[in-house]
């Protein structure tokens, strides 16, 4: 049987044992088409203003209502999806690789390695992280891609924390002597035995840092610092109708916030989901 | 505070009682799993006098910690006892409520376990925690308690009682913790005393000590014991009957002297037969009707034996130090003069010289500390040396830096068998990968050849084919054994160092393993240093043998000088801490 | 145990010079004219050239730091733009707003958590387990600010039970007399029933949202930790020397479950922390978040950079006596180190 054949084959039986896991891959994928093609499928154009159809409350032709500036909020939402999916996925993808690496090799290497990014992590982690992010950003500008390196920079500690445990701990292994013995350089040793032992906890993580990355862009275009108007975001919509859940109008800030949340939770869930996938201990 | 009144069951103490103490009869304890109910222990019956010690003795899954946790009814959540009576004292436990069975705890029953340290509260004093037990059954009032606490701690003979009492148990030793763990058990003078694997892990004469101390402070006052242990050894030298389990159910049951002449049933043979012992050889251990040689191990004459030649490994005044850790260190390398030498560094080995020759099988004992693990990985050159000369076929193989070693051909020739085979896998390689590795990196064959090879490898340790794609969870101790020992001698490797290669198996596999050792050494040619704290294991095995002691080699001669008259006292205290069963 | 605080206190400096160097680089060393930040959006070329040399901006990197680090040290951290008022001056007097909100939402957090942890331990499968795993997976997606403006749509527009959200006290009432600047406790020390219940009202939706928002990661760890320590050779132990349930679960499991929690609120400080400025802005309490945040609006930056300074001072500050919390519960950090 072939390796692609039984990662099919385990991917099924996952998601079989826990419905729940089988229930964050869907819609995961739902989001995933969200950001894909919702811009192009969406019913309204998200920037268009229509001064005639301010604040109307959800009904059949908006179905999530309309905003300050007649702007059809369903369709803001959906195409909102992309930007902070985006985000999300870069600013993972960028931590994982300088975070992971810094932190097997700190964990395994120990000596200055261990040094110097210790100091650096322990230098970022002297900050409240969305503080240091809010410092970051609002010294380099508001753009996207700040954004994606500000939350890469407030994210880098934890994954050096968690891969720098993970090599720390299987460093003196026996498996590792073994590899030793058996011709295996240092940096050998890292790549090849030690690091696919750590991806399954690693995919974890990814997992719950999507999930910061969003709340963390938003939180950011909540305050005025991330994406800037009219960009549909997540963020800046609910900042958008927070003044207006005063005088009622609770459909503007909702619905973006409530699609906040079910992407976030949806990531959190997947976690485990992708841990169960990579970890061949579980494989029966 | 008022002592609080009982209305518990009352429990019958008077001396001259014929009834037996504790009498399990037809016990069945099942735990829920996902995958249906398992039982963990079937119809069990069994019998504990006053004042008897039995042992129960089983290998792994045999059920015989599972009989002695429903006893004191500490199941696991999903375990429960589905049928049969547990009596004690004319009691039975199974429908006694919870609030009582907590009285009996510790009060008429206790128990003490494996790693003493872990089952100390690490937080608290250590004279605190016998306290809350003498205060928890009323033993004593408040303001005495304290000093009831340290009388328990002179009874288990601890040094210095009252400085121990304000001791942390991370401040003790393994052997000190364990005295802690029985003192208390025994501080409210219970009437039965459950030992499970008490000595497991700790030194030989540590064991003695621990063992001979329980012994006698449960004769002293007529208590009963259950020992539940692996070493069939053990049990018969300290306990009067013993009960042999195996998958959940008594296979035997006869007093220590009859196991060990007349044992009737199969099974207990087999154990028997397995545990290393004087005057048998290394065929012996294996079961009856097995004892002929594999065919697989093809007789070719041992290569390179130049008679009276260079030997293989020459090792000289080999030392290894390390600095002192401690904060106290460092701020005397600020403000004070500098600490003498002994203070900065620790020597775990300090100046041993010895040698292998070809093809000679050469046991390192010692127990634990004194240096034998270190001297093997600077042997391997996994570690470097401190000073001293190491020598392999001729060649200065001690100057090499560990860090450069891997890549030189010298490494192909000089391999180990790891201790743990569980860790020393890893857990995302397939066996023949892990098998495949040395051959990979410097083997110098295609790819293809390989998994052949590979193959041919898993033929001659006895590793059936089909395991070869499993990964180390799917496959069982001997299995995993097996696997490693195929990759260790995989790139045909002039020495061989065995680090405790079968301490961690079953005692029925170990001796298939080490069968399978010697059998592997006659027919490759090998050396092998077989680092081990089992002086019976080496003597089935090994031609000469090294002690070690506090990082100096302490005697070495052929094995069976120095086993049948060692020279130094340490080897005799050694010798002489080995459990002797009734023979 | 002197000792271990002579310690932990050394190890503070190089994460204070850490601060201390970040922020200088984070408003000095950037792309981007530094005195066009500083001298504000409205500033013609001349005024940017004034405030260059006013600030020092011209000389060279080094010569920048020495200034930056002596300003620091006199408490001169620039002044504001849109108020004319020293930027210490300000936190100073907004700093017990946010310490209040942060404090109460914390407590609240922990008196619910804490407890919710170690009953799902204890009673694992119950309902109370499975509650506790729902808060503990849904509470970490939910968006602080979200919460907020939900918690403010229900209790105070449909339900009418909350204030409007427009502060620390509403429109008629006034502050009681300063003592620790927390008009909880100066309302009591006043005397004065009626602002503390006024205060109260308006502390408990951000106090709420707040408390929420730590209630997830601190039910989750306190539970894990207790199922570990609960699984643990020792409890065993004392449950086979028939030691009571209370003793067990209290003197015994808690105490060793509680040192991975305390290790953990380090992490819910920071959270916490940068929460309070979401929460600041919802609410418009007049802390130091929403300072900083209206800084922004206005590009005036001297502002943000003293909060983000001071932020993680006090950050650091927490860390410390967290760091000496432990150490005093555990032992073997206090005689081993």
């Amino acid at each position: 049987m072939s390796e692609s054949d039984s990662i099919f084959r385990h991917a099924r039986y996952v998601v079989a044992e826990n419905p729940v896991t089988g229930m964050a891959f869907g819609l995961f994928i739902l989001i995933a088409l969200c950001a894909l093609i919702g811009p192009y499928i969406v019913p309204y154009d998200p920037l268009a203003s229509d001064t005639t159809a301010t604040l109307h409350a959800p009904s059949w032709h908006h179905w999530f209502g309309t905003d300050q500036l007649g702007r059809d909020i369903f369709s803001r939402v959906i195409a909102a999806t992309r930007l902070d999916f985006v985000i999300a996925i870069t600013s993972v993808v960028l931590v994982f690789a300088m975070g992971g690496l810094a932190g097997i090799s700190a964990g395994f290497f120990l000596g200055w390695t261990d040094r110097i990014v210790g100091r650096i992590s322990d230098t970022i982690m002297a900050f409240p992280l969305f503080v240091l992010a809010m410092g970051i950003v609002a010294a380099l500008g508001n753009t996207v891609t700040n954004i994606v390196i500000a939350t890469a920079i407030i994210n880098f500690p934890l994954y050096v924390r968690v891969a720098r445990a993970e090599a720390n701990v299987r460093r003196e292994a026996g498996f590792v002597q073994a590899a030793r013995l058996s011709g295996n350089g240092e940096f050998r040793i890292l790549l090849a035995h030690i690091l696919p032992n750590i991806m399954p906890i690693m995919m974890v993580q990814i997992s719950l840092t999507m999930g910061y990355a969003i709340l963390n862009a938003a939180g950011l275009s909540f305050i005025g610092l991330g994406v800037r108007p009219p960009t549909p975001e997540w963020g800046i919509m609910v900042a958008e109708g927070a003044a207006n859940i005063i005088s009622g109008e609770w459909w503007i800030a909702l619905f973006p916030g409530a699609a906040l949340m079910l992407a976030v939770f949806t990531f959190n869930l997947l976690g485990d989901g992708l841990r169960d996938l990579v970890d061949p201990q579980r494989r029966t | 505070m008022a002592k609080k009144t009982r209305t518990a069951a009352k429990i019958d103490r008077s001396a001259a009682s014929t009834l037996p103490l504790l009498d399990i009869r037809d016990l069945t304890v099942e735990f829920a799993t996902r995958r249906g109910a398992v039982r963990a222990v079937q119809h069990v019956s069994l019998s504990v006098a006053k004042g008897e010690t039995l042992a129960i003795v089983g290998e792994s899954g045999s059920g015989k910690s599972v009989t002695s946790y429903a006893v004191m009814r500490i199941l696991d959540r999903a375990g429960r006892i589905a049928q049969g009576s547990v009596m004690f004292s004319g009691l039975d436990l199974r429908g006694v409520p919870e609030s009582e069975m907590r009285d009996l705890r510790g009060r008429e029953m206790s128990m003490i376990f494996q790693s003493p340290r872990l089952a100390l509260n690490p937080i608290r004093k250590v004279g605190r925690q016998i306290e809350d037990v003498l205060l928890q059954h009323s033993q004593v009032d408040s303001d005495a308690v304290g000093e009831r606490a340290i009388e328990t701690l002179e009874q288990v003979r601890i040094a210095r009682p009252r400085e121990r009492y304000h001791a942390y148990p991370f401040e003790l030793s393994g052997g000190m913790c364990q005295r802690v763990v029985i003192a208390l058990a025994l501080a409210c003078r219970p009437q039965l005393l459950i030992a499970d694997e008490p000595t497991t892990g700790l030194d030989v004469t540590t064991q003695k000590a621990v063992m001979d101390l329980v012994v006698e402070l449960t004769r002293e006052r007529g208590m009963s014991t259950i020992l539940i242990t692996h070493d069939l050894g053990l049990a018969a030298a300290y306990c009067d009957r013993v009960v042999v389990m195996e998958k959940g159910l008594i296979v035997e049951t006869a007093s220590s002297a009859t196991i060990f002449k007349r044992p009737s049933h199969q099974y207990t043979r087999k154990l028997m037969r397995a545990t290393p012992r004087p005057g048998v050889s290394l065929r012996d251990l294996l079961p009856e009707g097995e004892t002929a040689r594999p065919k697989a191990a093809a007789k070719t004459p041992a290569r390179k034996t130049k008679a009276g030649g260079t030997p293989l490994l020459v090792v000289e005044k080999l030392v290894k130090e390390y600095p002192r850790q401690g904060g106290a260190r460092s701020l005397f390398k600020i403000f004070g003069p500098k600490p003498p030498k002994e203070l900065e560094t620790f020597r775990a080995v300090d100046g041993i010289s010895f040698s292998i020759a070809h093809g000679e099988s050469v046991g390192l004992v010692g127990e634990s500390g004194c240096g034998k693990s270190t001297t093997s990985m600077m042997v391997m050159r996994l570690i470097d040396k401190s000073s001293g000369l190491i020598m392999f076929d001729g060649e200065d193989i001690g100057e090499i830096p560990a860090r450069k070693f891997a890549t030189l051909p010298f490494r192909k020739r000089i391999q180990m068998v790891f201790q743990d085979p569980t860790d020393s896998l890893n857990p995302r390689f397939t066996a023949v990968r892990a098998i495949a590795d040395p051959l990979l990196q410097l083997g110098g064959i295609s790819r293809r050849e390989v998994r052949t090879r590979c193959e041919e490898l898993a033929t001659q340790v006895g590793l059936p084919l089909n395991l070869l794609d499993r990964f180390p969870h799917q496959l069982s101790g001997g299995q995993k054994a097996r696997v490693g020992i195929a990759r260790a001698i995989a790139l045909k490797p002039d020495l061989v160092i065995l680090d405790e290669p079968t301490a961690a198996l079953d005692v029925s596999v170990q001796a298939v393993v080490l069968n399978l050792l010697q059998d592997l050494k006659d027919s490759l040619g090998m050396s092998y240093l077989f680092v081990s704290h089992d002086l019976n294991v080496v003597r089935l095995l090994c031609d000469r043998v090294i002690v070690m002691q506090t990082g100096q080699i302490v005697e070495q001669g052929p094995t069976k000088r120095v086993m049948d008259e060692p020279q130094a006292d340490y080897t005799r205290d050694l010798l002489s801490a080995i459990p002797h069963p009734p023979l | 145990m002197g000792k271990l605080l002579l310690k932990r206190m050394l190890l503070v400096i190089p994460n204070l010079i850490g601060v201390i160097i970040v922020t200088f680089l984070l408003t000095r060393a950037l792309p981007g004219d530094p005195a066009a930040y500083f001298a504000g959006p409205a500033a013609g070329k001349e005024a940017i050239e004034q405030i260059r040399i006013k600030l020092g901006l011209d000389k060279p990197l080094i010569v920048q730091f020495g200034r930056y680090v002596a300003d620091l040290a006199h408490g001169n951290l620039g002044n504001s733009l849109s108020t004319g008022q020293p930027v210490l001056t300000e936190l100073k007097n907004r700093l017990p707003a946010s310490a209040e909100l942060t404090l109460f939402g914390l407590i609240l957090s922990i008196l619910i958590a804490v407890p919710l942890g170690i009953l799902a331990a204890v009673k694992q499968g119950s309902w109370i387990d499975h509650i506790c795993r729902v808060v503990a997976t849904a509470g970490v997606s939910l968006p602080v600010f979200f919460t907020g403006l939900l918690l403010v749509y229900v209790f105070y527009f449909k339900l009418g039970w909350s204030p409007a959200p427009l502060g620390r006290l509403d429109a008629f009432a006034t502050a009681p007399p300063q003592v620790s600047g927390f008009y909880l406790i100066d309302s009591l020390l006043a005397r004065n029933p009626e602002t503390f219940r006024a205060s109260l009202s308006q502390l408990l939706l951000p106090g709420f949202t707040l408390g929420i928002f730590s209630l997830a990661p601190i039910t989750r760890m306190t539970r894990a930790s207790m199922l570990a320590v609960l699984a643990s050779d020792f409890v065993r132990t004392a449950r086979a020397s028939g030691l009571n349930d209370r003793t067990v679960i209290i003197t015994y499991a808690f105490r060793n479950a509680m040192l991975p929690v305390v290790t953990t609120l380090g992490m819910v400080f920071s959270f916490l922390l940068g929460a309070n400025v979401l929460v600041e802005k919802v609410f418009a309490w007049p802390g130091i978040g929403s300072y900083a945040v209206e800084a922004l609006i206005t590009s005036d930056f001297a502002p943000v950079q003293g909060f983000v300074l001071t932020m993680a001072i006090l950050y650091v500050v927490l860390n410390l006596i967290i760091d000496i919390l432990y150490g005093v519960i555990d032992p073997r950090v206090r005689l081993e180190g």
